[in-house]
């Protein structure tokens, strides 16, 4: 078949089958409804694999042994308590309507379908409105601390420019508090022994069996990051909860350890992967200090709601000491562009503008590589209008944590922030069960695509991992799992045997090309080519060298990529460097969905679809539709590189809106 | 800044350790101290060497992944994690010596990482409240007085990081215990379970092999979330109550 751009091709028309056809405040009674029950007596004889103890993971490992399932459950790091949903700070929506001001689950609904800029599944987010009310009586049945009035009752803040007050929070812990929530309900769980933990392990590879039936996800494989030992786990099912995959910008705030190795590996088998190239990129992160650094730190965004953003309005004054440049020569430049808005302009606006001033060379802080990456945050207004003491009441521990970061004063001087990915609205392509294209292979939370579409809501990620793993996930998989016990596997099974040899030839290939360059050096790289190319920003020109760009640095990894130790211990470099691999092969699928996608929408901006007066344009005639593709084996005469990656498939789901109209947004 | 490190190298839970003197210069004060050791690490890779093994993932000062010896000090000088520890709280010329956790439930595993899964297994033990999926009451059907709600919180902040164990001289965990201990007898929730939650997880701490508290109060100063040591007196007293009503 003849490659678009030189590309891909394109493949049949997808649909979500499951959600019943009534209308949508019935679907998912309706669903739960029709999906077959399984029998307590028979739930021990039916096992689930669970790859992921984040918010999603966790919830749906703790709720399905609480129903009697055999459950193993892993993640890589040394604690189910640690998976990276720990870090989120701002809070959790849900459609309670405490403050009787007008919020309904319609309204949770109808903001986040136009917060995802209408490129999400309608139906998957109205359940989502739904289930949200259950999360908070159940998170606060398990002892989860959040924040409460004098009175006793639950406390609500309004979060990222929403006009109802439907955040719950637990101060700026609240992803910590809710994560140990799960993680307790968890460790319940392994007590009664209906799941078995399984820390310091990462999935490596899944076993997709081919049956009489046809294919089916049965198990994967995984590397006992301790003593190395490569592991094989059969199942019934499988569920992938492994988190979002922006590391693959290697700054970002994301957890030095997350990763699309799952997924990815999903991918390969033949997940679909839907939508890869939309990511979201916060734009209140402390600035990158200087090469040695790791990662990103996020500051709440509502640090915007009293701090003044600026650069100065001549590249001279950059160096300058911000007290000394004078009122007249400072730009304030979402002022200026955006009057209605000012600093209060969508994640995405902010973003982009930064990035903008610092590109013409107006940035300020230390410069890194050959330009300065920062713009001022300036408190000096607010100090002056409120008092000092008020803004430490609102922001003190904010404050704390960039002093301590950056050894500087923000009471004294303006802060300095700088854009970062910070989440990834794109994941595995899933149906209204969360079941993706492989039978008996499930995807919730972040590595999924469903509910954000091209921009995800603020607090609402933690809402969807939690909706997926304790209430929609539970009650979806049943419907597959009544089929089962699917028919016994062993080692020596093809499929089995061929996942696992997979993963020891990969192993051993990584360990012995003994090249020049580290594992990191070949992240960071090619972390810049996509913060670049496929960032905030996007041309079609870009994207095509970066798709070069990335196919000669993988091509290079594959030659000279130096990976010290041994296969049979502890061993970060080789843990590093297959999840770099992978990386290196989902760049090139996220420049290339960016490429085809010739639209300005959420949280991107294509440069050639724009207003006349600079601003993002979408085209619903051309694009409303999910991107999902199909993965190929590369071959020598595809030429397109080194044999693993061939031109991937795309498969377009039309996106259907019947409860909410389509709108273009504005902001000026 | 030019530094020189003392870091404990092991190769694996049954070799013998010993420390491994390295001279590092380029260390600018805004690097975070695991930054330092990135950097280390890139160099000895580049000279064919095997990189440092060490434990971190948010390096926000949540997760409670990384944790290290400093100088004698859990997370070192300042009351942080190591992952929010900067360069700046060092001199040039510095002589740093950088070990694992030393407790024995704390195995190591291979050079500064240790094993902690004693922590989950206390929690399992007892260290939740028992509400299944789906059967939670409305939110607001019991209203938590603020004065416990905060009490809770400030208990509830725990990471399980494991430095209250290394800091202690008994490597007592009474503090990541009592946290929780406290952090569910705080709310009207937690209470049907309160007293036989004290028994089984005071029983799984000491089936660990962590020792007994003797009140030093090293734990609460190097807790980088500052978790008060009355959290243990709240133990004793559920303790106490426990015993005496026999449940
Ligand atoms: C700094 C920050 C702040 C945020 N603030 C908010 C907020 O205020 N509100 C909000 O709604 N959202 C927020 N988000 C987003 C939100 O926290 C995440 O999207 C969400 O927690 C993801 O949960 P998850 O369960 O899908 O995955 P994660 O919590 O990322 O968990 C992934 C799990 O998968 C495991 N895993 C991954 N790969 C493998 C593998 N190959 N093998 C084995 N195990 C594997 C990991 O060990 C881990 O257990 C924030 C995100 C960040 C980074
Ligand atoms: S790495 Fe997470 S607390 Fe330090």
């Amino acid at each position: 078949m003849a490659l678009i751009d030189g590309l891909y091709t394109e493949g049949e028309k997808i649909a979500d089958t499951k959600a019943p056809n009534v209308p949508i405040e019935r679907k998912w009674t309706q669903r739960k409804f029709d999906a077959a029950l399984v029998n307590p007596a028979n739930r021990r004889k039916l096992s689930v694999i669970i790859v992921g103890t984040g918010l999603a993971g966790g919830a749906a490992a703790a709720t399905l042994g609480e129903a009697g399932y055999r459950v193993k459950s892993f993640c890589y790091q040394d604690s189910p308590r640690r998976a990276h949903s720990i870090a989120a700070q701002g809070g959790i929506n849900a459609a309670k309507n405490y403050k009787e001001d007008g919020d309904s689950v319609f309204r949770l609904f109808y903001d986040t379908v136009k917060g995802g800029d209408y490129r999400a599944r309608e139906t998957n987010v109205y359940r989502l409105a739904e289930v949200s009310a259950n999360i908070i009586d159940q998170c606060v049945a398990q002892g989860v601390p959040f924040a409460r009035e004098y009175g006793g009752l639950l406390d609500n803040r309004s979060f990222g420019g929403v006009q109802v007050s439907r955040t719950f929070y637990a101060r700026g812990q609240t992803g910590q508090q809710l994560l140990i929530g799960a993680y307790q309900a968890l460790e319940r769980q392994v007590a009664a022994g209906t799941v078995e933990m399984f820390s310091r392990h990462e999935m490596l590879e899944l076993i997709v069996s081919d049956g009489p039936d046809g294919k089916r996800a049965r198990g994967i494989i995984a590397r006992d990051l301790v003593t190395g030992e490569i592991e094989t786990h059969l199942a019934d099912a499988v569920v992938l909860a492994s988190g979002g995959y922006g590391n693959v910008f290697f700054l970002s705030t994301n957890a030095m350890g997350s990763n699309v190795t799952a997924t990815w590996r999903a991918h390969r088998k033949g997940a679909y992967f839907a939508n890869p190239c939309y990511t979201q990129i916060h734009p209140t992160c402390i600035p990158v200090s200087g090469d040695h650094q790791s990662k990103l730190t996020l500051m709440s965004e509502s640090l915007r709601n009293d701090g003044r953003i600026w650069v100065p309005k001549r590249r001279e004054d950059c160096d300058k000491d911000p007290r000394d440049i004078p009122e007249e020569d400072r730009d304030y430049y979402l002022e200026r562009i955006y009057p209605a808005f000012g600093n209060l302009v969508p994640r995405d606006i902010a973003s982009r503008q930064a990035k903008n001033v610092c590109d013409e060379g107006r940035g300020v802080g230390p410069m890194v590589g050959d330009f300065r990456r920062g713009v001022y945050l300036d408190f000096a207004d607010a100090i002056a209008r409120l008092g000092e003491d008020a803004v430490r009441a609102k922001y003190g521990n904010l404050f704390d944590m960039y002093a301590q970061i950056t050894g500087e004063n923000p009471y004294e001087t303006p802060m300095r922030i700088y854009p970062a990915v910070h989440y990834t609205m794109g994941g595995l392509w899933v149906d209204y069960d969360l079941e993706s294209s492989i039978p008996g292979l499930f995807v919730a939370g972040e590595a999924n695509f469903s509910d954000h579409g091209a921009n995800r809501l603020g607090a609402s990620a933690l809402m969807q991992g939690l909706a997926d793993g304790y209430f929609v996930l539970p009650n979806t998989i049943r419907d597959y799992l009544a089929k089962g016990p699917f028919e016994e596997l062993s080692e020596a099974d093809a499929a089995v045997a061929e996942a696992r040899k997979s993963v020891e030839d990969r192993t051993q290939k990584l360990l012995s090309i003994n090249g020049e360059r580290s594992v990191d050096s070949f992240h960071r790289e090619l972390g810049n080519i996509m913060w670049e190319y496929c960032g905030m920003e996007r041309t079609a020109e870009g994207l095509q060298k970066a798709i070069d760009l990335i196919r000669a640095l993988r091509d290079e990894f594959w030659r000279n990529v130096r990976v010290l130790g041994a296969a049979d211990t502890l061993n970060q470099s080789l843990e590093k460097a297959g999840r770099v691999a992978d990386f290196l092969e989902l760049g090139e699928l996220m420049c290339i969905d960016a490429l085809h996608r010739r639209e300005s929408c959420g949280g991107h901006f294509r440069a050639e679809s724009q207003t006349e007066d600079g601003e993002a344009l979408r085209h619903d005639d051309e694009f409303a539709y999910v991107g999902a593709w199909e993965f190929t084996p590369g071959t020598a005469e595809s030429g397109i590189d080194s044999g693993t990656m061939g031109p991937p498939v795309l498969h377009k789901e039309d996106l259907v809106y019947q409860a909410i109209e389509l709108k273009q947004r504005s902001y000026k | 800044m030019k530094l020189t490190l003392k870091i404990w190298r092991q190769d694996g839970p049954n070799a013998k350790g010993d420390f491994v003197t390295y001279q590092v210069d380029d260390i600018l004060p805004d690097m975070s101290f695991l930054e330092m050791l990135d950097v280390l690490n890139e160099r000895l890779i580049a000279e064919g060497t095997e990189p440092i093994a060490f434990d971190s993932d948010c390096r926000e000062g949540i997760c409670g992944m990384c944790g290290l010896m400093i100088s004698g000090y859990a997370h070192g000088p300042k009351q942080t994690t190591t992952c929010q520890l900067h360069m700046r709280s060092f001199s040039d010329g510095e002589t740093i010596t950088i070990e694992p956790w030393r407790a024995d439930p704390f195995p190591v595993i291979r050079d500064l990482v240790v094993d902690r899964s004693a922590f989950d297994r206390i929690i399992a033990s007892g260290g939740f409240i028992s509400v299944n999926t789906g059967s939670a009451p409305e939110a607001h059907a019991a209203p938590v007085p603020k004065e416990n709600a905060d009490r809770a919180f400030v208990a509830a902040e725990c990471i399980g990081c494991g430095a209250c164990v290394a800091a202690c001289p008994n490597a007592s965990a009474m503090l990541f215990t009592a946290a929780k201990v406290t952090h569910l007898g705080e709310l009207p929730q937690g209470q049907p379970e309160r007293y036989s939650r004290v028994v089984s997880m005071l029983n799984q701490h000491d089936a660990e092999g962590f020792g007994g508290c003797t009140n030093i109060g090293e734990c609460s100063a190097a807790c980088p979330k500052g978790i008060p040591q009355d959290v243990i007196s709240t133990l004793n007293a559920d303790l106490r109550h426990a015993l005496r009503t026999g449940r």
